[in-house]
């Protein structure tokens, strides 16, 4: 069993947990994923680890609830168990394995959407460890769906936040501010870092194709094991099917086909899929999740 | 009686069963046992020995059945094997210990597989159980995989006195036994779950949700735990695709997922949350042991299944009875036939299969006759699902951070199959991560022969 030791709503349906995982705790770095299964009948659930303590043995995950297993996750208080929580999985991000100085010499820009904040910060803590300051944008829906604001804050070298719908900071996506800080400010950035909704990342990587920014984006396929060994995670990147578990979760997002990464994350996910999976799954779609209809 | 004909075994009514996922061979009871025992001459020079990978005292195991020792069978069994439940159930006894038995010549052979089963049957609903030694000599060996190669090798270190921990990437125990073969061929509450918690019995730890190279590596393990030796079975669990245009389709599984979904998260159940496609009409590509669970699967969650194989009956290489069974339940073979593309709807969506008619011409490498495309045969065939089932291979993530361990280019960990050495000092490995998809009897007797060599290795160390 695995205690959680925190437990703290966030924003509207989005949650942060600090949960006991010595091993983990240890082990993992910035970009890594673990895999967590709330009791002996829960689905598996990949979450990027968002923050750990080496000491306290502890790391943290922040989730938002979309379906059947988060919500039921999202009940859980400070003392309740994990069943299981496996990791860590997945590469760490590439920079870690970097020569620092080189590092130091090239210029960082993080890009975050929505729940992707939580990904991004301890990518940004790890570079502010090693004495690197990095530009990084927060665009949030709305600003009571902001989150992680203050701790963003402490680690980013300059923090820009957005709304879609301008209830704080600058209005509009994420995009524009990227071209905004390239294009009228005369920023210049030798790598960029992604990571949102699968929809963000896309559109990110279209503009910084255009601005001729290298981009780093984390995917988030739909996973079973995490380990490499049912192939459900496959993305195609150039020309080669990759397992987003064990090759990634961070990709060249130059390369890769945006189309079909939304397609297979539909099977059992969008509106859209729900209904094709009611219709498809009959009594095996267990439904739950109040959306799709599922368990009517 | 009929000393020619095995004594029948009782078997779930195909049409029930193709909707249920209860185990479709029911086994013999005590009298059938004793009859078909009966019909063992008990030869000198035992051929069906011969034919077992790890040699079970057939002929000796047989007789006390006959006498109703069961108990004494049971023993016998043990000398030589660690999960005759299991192996009972899924050996391919008709190439290995019965189609080596003399009585197959005239007649059928000896049904060995099903006797050992009973036995081993027996012995758990009568509550033999293992004990473990009253005290251990202090030295610690690390079990990396919890598969018929790592629960032998454990199992075998713990009665030798070890402390041994094994450490299990996933949520359960039990590898393939566990995620793969399915509850219709091998029980995982009656029959797979006991076998483990034998071994617990024993006094090994099981670690689950632990990955070895990520969690923690093998090298950690030796210089940080205090673990003075490490036997690695990992398995071969990373599976192919062909490459065609249209395998990312929604729609298209590996065999491995579709089986991981349904056994290890029993997503055919209604109680548990993880969810499985329930197709209307199933492609499976391949023609193996996973292949025939993957449609058989496929079919109890009632959908219409086709196995597409490219070369003929005679090439299947799934065990007869598995073959055997799937066609009595409704599966459909298209023999000779390769696919070539999955085509999808606008929405990504798998909607048919794209194949080409195949002869087969001169024997390749491995003997069998290989195939070659038809010219101008095409055809499609009308699914919504296809499950690709073309094999698996080990899995590089303990190769790739563990220092000094060679593997070859196959991925597979290169090691002596007499005592499981590797290239590393105190590194020993068995099973599928060392010779590739094979079977639960030369997992389990690779993971003995490691238990052998880690023993030499410790005790030459003092
Ligand atoms: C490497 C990785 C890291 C992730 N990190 C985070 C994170 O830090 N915070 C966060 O909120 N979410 C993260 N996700 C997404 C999260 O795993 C999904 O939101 C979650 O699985 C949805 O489960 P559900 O049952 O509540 O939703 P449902 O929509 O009901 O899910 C139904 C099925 O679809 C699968 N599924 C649906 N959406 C996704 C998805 N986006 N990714 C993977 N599987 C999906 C589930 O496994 C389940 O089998 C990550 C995913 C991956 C692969
Ligand atoms: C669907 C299917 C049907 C089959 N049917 C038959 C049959 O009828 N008859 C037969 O004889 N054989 C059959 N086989 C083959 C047989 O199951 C295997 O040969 C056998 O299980 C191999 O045993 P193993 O111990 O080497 O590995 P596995 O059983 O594969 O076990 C390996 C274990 O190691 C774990 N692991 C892997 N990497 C790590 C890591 N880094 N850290 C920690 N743990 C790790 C895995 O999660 C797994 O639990 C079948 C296989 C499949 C997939
Ligand atoms: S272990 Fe397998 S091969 Fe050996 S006797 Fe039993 S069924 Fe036959
Ligand atoms: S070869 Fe057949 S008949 Fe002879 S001992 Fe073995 S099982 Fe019995
Ligand atoms: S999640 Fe199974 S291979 Fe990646």
């Amino acid at each position: 069993m695995y205690k959680i030791l925190k437990a703290e709503m966030l924003a509207d349906k989005i949650y942060l947990m600090d949960v006991e995982a010595p091993r983990i705790a240890k082990a993992c770095q910035p970009g890594e994923f673990v895999i967590v299964k709330m009791d002996d009948r829960g689905e598996r659930i990949p979450l990027t680890i968002c923050n750990y303590d080496r000491e306290k043995g502890s790391i943290t995950i922040v989730f938002q609830t979309v379906g059947a297993s988060t919500e039921k996750m999202a009940v859980l208080k400070t003392g309740d168990s994990f069943a299981d929580v496996v990791g860590p999985l997945g590469n760490a991000s590439e920079f870690v394995h970097e020569d620092i100085e080189e590092l130091k010499k090239k210029k960082f820009l993080f890009v975050a959407g929505g729940v992707g904040t939580a990904p991004v910060y301890p990518q940004v803590r790890w570079m502010k460890e090693h004495g690197i300051d990095v530009d990084v944008i927060v665009g949030a829906k709305t600003k009571d769906l902001l989150i992680l604001e203050d701790a963003m804050r402490e680690q980013a070298g300059n923090l820009y936040i957005t709304t879609d719908d301008g209830s704080y900071e600058r209005k509009g996506l994420v995009t524009e501010v990227i071209k905004d800080l390239v294009l009228n400010q005369g920023k210049k950035y030798d790598v960029c870092v992604a990571i949102g909704p699968m929809i963000m990342m896309k559109f990110a990587c279209l503009v910084t194709k255009e601005l001729g920014i290298p981009t780093v984006v984390s995917l988030n396929p739909v996973m079973v094991d995490g380990t490499g060994m049912c192939g459900a995670c496959r993305v195609t990147v150039g020309d080669e099917v990759k397992f987003a578990c064990v090759d990634g979760p961070e990709f060249d997002g130059h390369l890769v086909n945006f189309e079909e990464a939304m397609k297979r994350q539909m099977m059992y996910k969008s509106e859209e899929g729900r209904a094709v999976l009611k219709e498809r799954e009959g009594d095996t779609h267990h439904g739950g999740c109040g959306l799709c209809g599922g368990n009517e | 009686m009929d000393v020619l004909k095995k004594v029948p075994v009782r078997e779930q009514d195909p049409k029930v069963r193709a909707t249920n996922f209860e185990e479709v061979c029911l086994g013999y009871n005590e009298e059938e046992a004793k009859e078909e025992a009966s019909r063992c001459i008990n030869c000198k020079n035992p051929k069906c020995v011969a034919g077992c990978p790890v040699s079970i005292n057939i002929p000796g195991f047989i007789k006390e059945v006959e006498n109703g020792n069961h108990e004494e069978a049971a023993k016998i069994i043990a000398q030589s094997s660690a999960l005759p439940a299991v192996c009972g159930r899924v050996c391919p006894q008709e190439s290995q210990c019965e189609g080596q038995c003399i009585r197959g010549i005239k007649g059928e052979p000896i049904s060995i597989g099903k006797l050992e089963r009973f036995v081993a049957d027996y012995s758990r609903e009568h509550g033999f159980v293992p004990t473990a030694p009253e005290k251990t000599n202090g030295k610690k060996v690390a079990v990396i995989g919890s598969g018929p190669s790592g629960l032998t090798c454990a199992g075998d270190l713990a009665k030798m006195g070890y402390e041994v921990t094994i450490f299990e990437a996933l949520h359960e125990p039990g590898g393939v036994l566990t995620y793969g073969i399915p509850e219709f061929r091998l029980p995982k509450e009656g029959v797979v779950q006991p076998e483990i918690d034998n071994v617990r019995k024993l006094g090994v730890k099981i670690e689950t949700n632990v990955i070895i190279g990520k969690s923690v590596t093998i090298d950690e393990l030796l210089d940080e735990e205090g673990f003075q030796a490490i036997f690695i079975g990992s398995g071969a669990g990373l599976p192919m695709f062909m490459g065609i245009p249209g395998e990312n389709a929604n729609g298209v599984f590996s065999a491995n997922e579709y089986l991981t979904r349904s056994n290890l998260m029993k997503a055919f159940r209604s109680d548990y949350d993880t969810p499985i496609l329930a197709s209307k009409k199933v492609a499976v590509v391949g023609g193996g042991n996973v292949a025939m669970d993957a449609a058989r699967t496929a079919l109890r969650l009632g959908a219409e299944v086709h196995v597409v194989y490219r070369r003929s009956e005679a090439e299947l290489p799934a065990r007869a009875e598995e073959v055997h069974h799937a066609k009595e339940e409704g599966i459909i073979f298209n023999l000779l036939s390769n696919p070539i593309e999955i085509l999808t709807d606008e929405k990504g969506w798998v909607n048919g299969m794209k194949c080409i008619k195949m002869e087969l011409g001169e024997p390749d490498a491995s003997g069998r006759r290989r195939p070659v495309e038809i010219e101008g045969s095409e055809f499609v065939i009308d699914v919504d699902t296809v499950i690709m089932s073309l094999g698996t291979s080990p899995n590089p993530l303990i190769s790739n951070t563990t220092n000094g361990l060679d593997i070859n280019k196959r991925k597979c960990i290169i090691a002596e199959e007499s005592t499981g050495k590797t290239s590393k000092e105190g590194v020993y490995a068995g099973g599928d991560a060392v010779t590739g998809a094979a079977t639960v009897i030369l997992a389990m007797e690779a993971g003995r022969a490691g238990a052998r060599g880690i023993d030499e290795y410790l005790s030459s160390k003092e």
